[in-house]
């Protein structure tokens, strides 16, 4: 092509947008990764290496459990950080693997870790076992997905992790060889995950606030570095590590939404009491709060329902200690009951196939009222799902049921296989309407996009 | 469907006059009381030889009060009533004294003449029973006016009875039955006893007050799940949840631990747990942590059953009618084709599957309701190893059987439990284990094919592809590769048709087990074949009733039918947008039914049925309100299969569980039911099943006429009727 | 021991503090008028009233009803909306198998002692969480209806 003047001036516009371009990623780069907050930054104050820290140990089991064999603390820890919540599939053999992480960019599935010698990690040493978890090396070199929280285990104590080994050694092998990913390019490219972990992992153990109290510490690091409640409650940036700026504010995951658990009382947990907090996280169920349904369902039935009082109390006066964040969408649960007339209490303009479903397939438990006569559990005021117009726990919660294994028996069964999308979304603008402060407008293609998930 | 009985047929028709020579004999009376038996002579006709035996239905008590011995259960089809009704008008007993009381389980004393066994099925109580209800009634009636007339020393002649009481008008005297028993005792009654002039019935014809009714509004109605025999204990039950899988290995130390848990019971294919109550069983079965050996059918999924019966349907089938030369009728005029689906049905009745049994070394007694009380007999026998004559079976009212209680798996589940635990146990399933190990209306395809010209059909075949459960339940009925129970309503196609060929091809599925489902064979034949003439009718650019109507020329019975219910609907009149009117015609259970639907599809594809009316020619009818409420219920179950009514499998298992996922109409969906009675002087008909068959044909044709999507498979396809999915 | 009143009768029964009411009063009280239908308040059929109002009792644990009054079908006829919907039911024949009819009439009754004059979507609001598999919708609606009349 012909060398004309303009294309110089075309170039140097070309070198402009260029380095703006570059400006703009440098400026990101370093508001994502470099001068981003650790988990704890919120909490201010000097922290200290634990040796230096005078304070009851934060770390380790709880008092009940010291003189427990270092199996049996293993289990409690390993509860405690949910490892059977990614790496169990759903009627698989415990711990065996298999469980599909389905991400915008392909599918993902968790890892056998059994001490199955070929398929499992009946081979790792200590240190391959302590690499994984805090540095998400595998064996071999083989960088792990972020899936695997070790940007979070990273602050778990060594002989914390190590007796999680000890615990998951003593189990049966299980011969079960991994999935194949399927990842498109560039995720399918395990060396970039390397990167990722070096801007994004911290490598450093839990490091105790000299601030604040020992119920503080020992919440904080059971949050933190064990429990990892982050790793759903907090916002990911573009590269998909946690937005600690927004942490905790929640955010919506596997077609779940997890709800602010900041402070704010509003749209958080600020108006939650202590108590509340405290029976939630044991049993999956607080009273006007409501109940733990999909992956939080599953937290409390694996993990927070085997811990000790004194360390849900813990992690009650953390969680609290967490700055609040308003999440502008999430008004505050409409209080009181709905009208006790099935004609009261909805707007004219309310879809009214939803109410025909309601009648037929759930005021027997839930009642007009919204104060379910028979079983606590199922009272649907002041909760937060019904009182989320995006309503989409409430949707996944008519497809899929609540199984909660603290309330055998009283399980809300799925309603998915039997409702049309339609019928689903009528019903679910219908409950919002009538039992949170304000309505939903879900369509029946969102119902759709839910199904294909599930 | 007694004359569809292939290998009976014959002799069947021999007996009809064997029917004549019928005679009853009065017996010894039990207890001072007048006991009738007669015999049942088509019993013999029956498949399975039903011994030649007279049997006891009428007891007179010394005071006046007649108590009808009642083989048939009543299990919400009024059959009680009618055949009181029945007996009462041959007997000119009064209605308010007659009750009713559960035959003991005896094929000999009790076989219905259809079946040759003690069976309550195919709606045909009442056309079975017909004549040898009214001639044992009018016999025992033969014999009080002899009674009479040798105590007045009168001509018979001059004796009539009325209101259970013989009277002499020219003396004016007059005595109750009662006081005639003993006099009667001994007599013979007439071989071929008078029976009244329809138009002298008194009762029979009358919308009368039914006799189980009072006690079912009050509870005091007691149903097989309510017999509590003193110390009874409570049991419920796991099966493997795989299709002919067994129990591997049961961990029971924590329902062991449970207040309330009794006994841990461990069978081959499935573990019980007995308690106190139903919710300590339930908590203990709860607590087992049970390893199953899921067998060899724990791959099985809904799509494997599709792809066997899709090959099967492929395949030529017996022949079970023949009529001209179909190849050369399907050779003229516009060829069409078409195949149909239906796919496993739960039944799911109200009342869960339960049996309460107690087992001694020597004695087994079962509290239990069911619709074959002698296999009940049978199967206690068999399990406890005692003699027939050491089971005593105590039938109850049945909270719904729909063909479910056809079978007794629950009472051979319970017999084995019971065997192990000391005294009596209620077994009672949980609606889970209920719908999960049902048998299951199984899986057709009916492949049609027919050609018009000028309007009406010239060809027509039909093949039917499915289990044939007769083959199992009723061995000696399945001849020549035929089940006349899937061919019914499809080989006997009420319309002109000068060529046709009607074939049935069995295909077992794979795991599920099969059974009878309320509307039987007709059920997925009447789908098949009106929705077709729907096809046709549009093919041929004709009237839907129109053009049924033409074809109806042999059956005027079922065309008055047609033609009432389509004038009563107001059919052709205008309907609002996306709003249609369907229509479709049957002769089942020797009924002749026309029913309409209109119903509307919204943008979404969710149906909303307005309203359905139905008329019918049942014949002689014996009580019309429960002719009615039949109707009204039938419609509401079909309409309920045909928009829901889907049992899928995965891993050999059943998906559904509870009626979350298998999903019944309720009140608030249910449309306006209009039932039309003609009067007739035919033979009775059966009603039971007929309204299930009628609604998924209607509805599905009102479907088409609402958005021109033809559904060729069952249930209702929403997506498909939104647009989602293609048709 | 855990003291109930059912029926204006008060009751004392040894039952575990979860049991649900449904079995304590079929199991232990032996009053089998109430039916099992789902165990799971999807089909109405275990309806009872507790304090008036209708409560499926298969989900209901005894131990958290205290002194509110209990009322089952067999003691629904005592009361004057009772007596009315079990003589409508009677008078229209509304009953076929019968086994859903106690939930029936238990949630009809309520509905009329809080709707005297109920209209249809008053019914299907009230009784739509009551499943019959014998269809005998059509006329529990006429029944519900003349009851009010009368
Ligand atoms: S048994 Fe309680 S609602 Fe079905
Ligand atoms: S009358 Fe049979 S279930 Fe309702």
């Amino acid at each position: 092509m012909n060398d004309s003047p303009k294309t110089g001036g075309a170039g140097r516009f070309v070198l402009i947008v260029i380095a703006a371009i570059f400006a703009v990623v440098l400026v990101g780069f370093l508001w994502m990764a470099v001068l981003a907050p650790h988990p704890m930054d919120f909490a201010g104050g000097p922290h200290v290496a634990l040796a230096e820290y005078h304070g009851d140990d934060p770390t380790g089991v709880p008092a009940e459990l010291k003189g427990a064999s270092l199996i049996e603390r293993g289990q409690y820890l390993a509860r405690a950080a949910d490892c059977a919540a990614c790496h169990t599939t759903e009627g698989g053999e415990p711990f065996a693997g298999g469980h599909a992480f389905v991400l915008p960019f392909g599918t993902l599935y968790s890892t056998n870790i059994t001490p199955d010698k070929e398929t499992g990690i009946g081979a790792y040493s200590d240190a391959n076992f302590l690499d994984a978890i805090h540095k998400g090396i595998a064996p071999g070199n083989e960088k792990l997905y972020p899936a695997m929280p070790f940007a979070s285990y990273t602050y778990m104590t060594d002989a914390d992790a190590l007796a999680i080994k000890a615990y998951l050694f003593s189990l049966k092998p299980v011969h079960a060889p991994d999935r194949e990913n399927s990842l498109s390019f560039p995720f399918n490219q395990r060396s970039l995950m390397g990167v990722w972990a070096l801007l994004f992992n911290a490598d450093k153990r839990f490091e105790p606030r000299s601030a604040r109290d020992a119920q503080w510490n020992r919440g904080a690091y059971l949050v933190e570095a064990v429990a990892h409640c982050g790793e759903c409650h907090t916002p990911r940036n573009l590269m998909q590590a946690l937005n600690h700026r927004e942490k905790f504010a929640g955010t919506v995951q596997a077609g779940w939404r997890a709800y602010n658990i900041t402070a704010d009382a509003n749209s958080g947990i600020g108006a939650w009491s202590e108590a509340d907090l405290a029976q939630y996280l044991a049993m999956g169920h607080a009273d006007g709060r409501g109940t733990a349904a999909g992956p939080m369902g599953e937290a409390v039935d694996d993990s927070l329902r085997y811990l000790s009082q004194g360390d849900i109390a813990a992690m009650v006066t953390y969680l609290r200690s967490v700055s609040a964040i308003a999440t502008s969408d999430l008004p505050a649960p409409k209080a009181g009951a709905a009208p006790a007339s099935h004609a009261e209490g909805v707007a004219a303009n309310v879809d009214a196939r939803g109410k025909a479903v309601y009648a037929g397939a759930c005021a027997g438990c839930h009642d007009w009222t919204g104060v379910s006569p028979v079983v606590p559990n199922a009272t649907l005021t002041g909760v937060r799902s019904v009182n989320d117009p995006s309503a989409i726990n409430v949707v996944q919660v008519i497809l899929t049921g609540a199984h909660g294994h603290t309330n055998a028996g009283t399980a809300m069964p799925a309603f998915g296989g039997a409702y049309s999308d339609t019928e689903i979304a009528s019903l679910a603008n219908y409950v919002t309407a009538r039992f949170g402060a304000q309505p939903s407008a879900v369509t029946a293609a969102n119902i759709a996009a839910l199904r294909a998930q599930d | 469907m007694l004359h569809k009985i292939k290998p009976a047929e014959i002799e069947a028709e021999a007996d009809a006059s064997l029917t004549r020579r019928g005679f009853l004999h009065a017996g010894l009376a039990v207890g001072g009381a007048l006991v009738v038996g007669f015999h049942l002579p088509l019993a013999d006709a029956a498949p399975a030889k039903a011994p030649f035996a007279p049997n006891a239905f009428i007891r007179i008590d010394r005071d006046g009060k007649v108590t009808l011995i009642m083989p048939q259960v009543e299990m919400g089809q009024g059959i009680y009533t009618a055949c009181a009704m029945i007996l009462a008008e041959e007997l000119d007993a009064a209605f308010e004294h007659v009750a009713v009381e559960a035959a003991p389980p005896s094929d000999k004393l009790y076989a219905n003449p259809v079946f040759g066994i003690q069976v309550t099925g195919n709606s045909n109580s009442v056309r079975a029973f017909w004549l040898p209800w009214r001639k044992a009634a009018a016999g025992v009636r033969a014999i009080l006016v002899q009674a009479a007339s040798e105590l007045w020393k009168v001509e018979p002649s001059g004796v009539r009875t009325e209101n259970g009481a013989a009277v002499h008008d020219a003396s004016g005297r007059r005595l109750g039955y009662a006081a005639l028993l003993d006099r009667a005792q001994g007599l013979t009654p007439p071989k071929d006893p008078p029976l009244k002039d329809p138009k002298d019935f008194k009762l029979i014809g009358k919308p009368l007050k039914r006799l189980d009714t009072p006690d079912k509004v009050t509870g005091k109605a007691v149903y097989g799940i309510d017999a509590m025999p003193p110390g009874v204990k409570f049991a419920t039950l796991a099966a493997c949840p795989v299709f002919g899988g067994s129990v591997g290995h049961v961990d029971d130390a924590k329902a062991k631990k449970l207040p309330g848990v009794r006994q841990i019971i461990v069978l081959k294919d499935f573990v019980a747990v007995v308690g106190d109550h139903m919710w300590a069983a339930k908590q203990g079965l709860h607590a087992l942590d049970i390893a199953w050996d899921e067998g060899p059918h724990a791959a099985i999924s809904s799509e494997d059953v599709w792809k066997q019966l899709r090959a099967a349907s492929k395949t030529e089938g017996a022949v079970a009618n023949s009529v001209g030369d179909v190849a050369k009728g399907l050779a003229q005029g516009d060829l069409m084709e078409a195949a149909y689906e239906m796919p496993f049905l739960a039944h799911a009745t109200m009342e869960p599957m339960n049996c309460t049994v107690h087992v001694t070394p020597t004695t087994c007694e079962v509290w239990v309701g069911n619709q074959v009380c002698s296999r009940v007999q049978a199967i206690a026998a068999k399990v406890t190893g005692l003699p027939l004559d050491k089971v005593t079976v105590h039938n109850h009212l049945i909270g719904g059987g729909f063909g479910r209680r056809l079978e007794v798996d629950m009472v051979d589940s319970a017999v084995q439990i019971a065997k192990q635990v000391d005294g009596p146990v209620k077994v009672v399933w949980t609606r889970e284990e209920d719908m999960q190990h049902d048998v299951y209306r199984p899986v057709y395809r009916d492949t049609l094919s027919a050609s018009v010209a000028n309007g009406r059909i010239v060809g027509w075949k039909h093949r039917i592809t499915g289990s044939s459960i007769i083959a199992r339940w009723l061995p000696p009925a399945f001849q020549k590769g035929i089940d006349i129970d899937a061919i019914d309503s499809a080989a006997d196609i009420p319309y002109d048709i000068p060529n046709l060929r009607v074939e049935y091809t069995r295909d077992e599925p794979p795991a599920v087990p099969t059974g009878f489902w309320r509307g039987v064979g007709p059920n997925n034949n009447v789908f098949a074949i009106e929705s077709f003439m729907d096809e046709l009718a549009k093919k041929s650019n004709k009237d839907p009733v129109a053009f049924r109507s033409d074809l109806l020329g042999k059956s005027p019975r079922l065309k008055a039918a047609l033609e009432l219910a389509a004038s009563k609907a107001g059919w052709g009149s205008p309907l609002p947008a996306r709003t249609g009117r369907g229509v479709a015609a049957q002769i089942s259970f020797g009924s002749f039914i026309a029913t309409v639907a209109e119903a509307e599809v919204d943008a979404n594809g969710d149906v909303h049925v307005h309203r359905m009316v139905c008329a019918v020619d049942t014949g002689i009818v014996v009580n019309p309100d429960s002719v009615i409420a039949q109707l009204q219920g039938g419609l509401i179950f079909g309409l309920t299969a045909a928009l829901y009514g889907n049992i899928t499998i995965a891993k050999g298992r059943v998906q559904q569980s509870n009626f979350n996922d298998y999903r019944m109409l309720r009140i608030n969906e249910t449309p306006q039911i209009e039932v039309h009675l003609i009067k007739s002087g035919e033979a009775p008909g059966g009603i039971g099943e007929t309204g299930a068959t009628a609604a998924p044909p209607a509805l599905g044709n009102a479907v088409f006429a609402a958005t021109g999507i033809r559904l060729r498979r069952l249930p209702i396809d929403r997506d498909v009727l939104s647009g989602k999915k293609p048709s | 021991m855990i003291s109930l009143r059912i029926n204006g009768e008060s009751k004392d029964v040894d039952a575990p503090p979860d049991m649900p009411l449904l079995w304590v009063l079929r199991d232990i009280l032996g009053l089998t008028g109430t039916k099992f239908g789902c165990g799971m308040a999807l089909c109405g059929a275990c309806t009872v009233h507790v304090d008036g109002a209708p409560v499926r009792s298969c989900l209901l644990s005894v131990g958290s009803i205290g002194q509110r009054a209990i009322t089952t079908i067999e003691g629904i006829g005592a009361t004057p909306a009772g007596a009315k919907i079990q003589k409508a039911w009677l008078d229209l024949e509304v009953v076929q198998c019968g086994y859903c009819q106690s939930g029936q009439i238990m949630s009809a009754t309520a509905l009329l002692n809080g709707t005297p004059h109920p209209e249809d979507s008053d019914i299907d609001a009230a009784m739509a969480g009551n499943i019959c598999r014998c269809g005998t919708y059509v006329r529990i609606r006429e029944a519900i209806k003349h009851a009010a009349q009368n």
